[in-house]
């Protein structure tokens, strides 16, 4: 198997276990890590396609030796550092938003926390 | 993939990253599925460092294993239901069944679609020669892509996180 398609099926297996635990777990934490191992899991094909497959489109564009042209071969690991960025944002909103709930209704159980009214 | 070594990494990383991605989301006490989220994290850290990616390694290691990690652990310890532990919902079935669906059509359309890999289309020398150069210092080049082509989104990340900072006060403030 070339190994782009390993690191691919590997980031494919990170993100189905994290929907699994986001799904089907019942501490509201756990879901953040489920959500978590998501993220990761797109972080690592978006890396294994600026690795492997970006510069191969180098090869179709005849001015592809200039920086500008050079430097979309990273564009990749670009988004997984915006992912990086938006994950850091939303796991500390989420987990403001469980210290909330476990002040108002003292539970982290989200079949308890159904109506978001205090 | 190139060298004995690099495959020997691949595995071990490998097997590290998702056997403690599977142990989050299956062992019972809260803390410890913590713990296994930051050996998953060193190990996603790993693929980054094996796909030329030392940089965002580094960033994994600071933010995610670093700062991620340390938020989630503390969350558990003011949320004090860590008895109550992490078991599942009536919905787990169907949980499980939509993952395994959704990891079957991810690995099928892996598999079967036709990558145009650089090893197949090689490229003019001065390009290859290029790319070469970027993959050794990818720093400076992903600091010239962010300001200049993603200057945008960069200026609104800053934003979004300023955003993020005043919303968790706001949630959490004594009332």
């Amino acid at each position: 198997m070339e190994p782009l398609q390993r690191f691919l099926i590997v980031s494919a297996v990170l993100f189905a276990t994290g929907l699994y635990g986001a799904l089907s777990l019942r501490n509201v934490v756990v879901v953040l890590m489920g959500i978590e191992l998501m993220f990761n899991g797109v972080n690592v094909a978006m890396v294994a396609l600026s690795r492997y497959v970006v510069p191969a489109t180098l090869a179709a564009n005849p001015g592809s030796a200039t920086d500008s042209a050079l430097r979309t071969v990273l564009t990749g690991q670009v988004f997984a550092a915006f992912i990086i960025t938006v994950a850091a944002a939303e796991v500390a909103v989420g987990l403001a938003i469980v210290l909330a709930l476990y002040r108002s209704r003292e539970t982290v159980d989200i079949t308890d926390a159904s109506s978001m009214k205090q | 993939m190139g060298t004995l070594f690099q495959e020997i990494a691949f595995w071990v990383v490998t097997v590290v990253a998702v056997g403690a991605a599977l142990l989050v989301v299956t062992v019972r006490d809260v803390f410890r599925a913590a713990l296994f989220l930051v050996v998953a994290f060193l190990g996603v850290a790993g693929l980054f460092v094996l796909l030329n990616a030392e940089f965002l390694a580094v960033v994994q290691v600071l933010i995610y294993a670093g700062a991620i990690s340390i938020l989630i652990i503390f969350a558990i310890m003011l949320t004090q239901d860590v008895q109550r532990g992490n078991s599942p919902t009536a919905l787990r079935p169907l949980a499980l069944t939509a993952s395994a669906l959704l990891l079957a059509a991810f690995v099928y359309t892996i598999v079967q679609t036709d990558w145009r890999l650089l090893e197949e289309t090689p490229l003019a020398a001065a390009t290859a020669q290029g790319v070469t150069q970027v993959w050794q210092d990818t720093p400076r080049w992903l600091g010239g892509l962010l300001m200049r082509e993603f200057l945008l989104p960069f200026e609104a990340a800053a934003v979004l996180l300023l955003a993020a900072v005043v919303g968790a006060l706001v949630l959490v403030r004594e009332r």
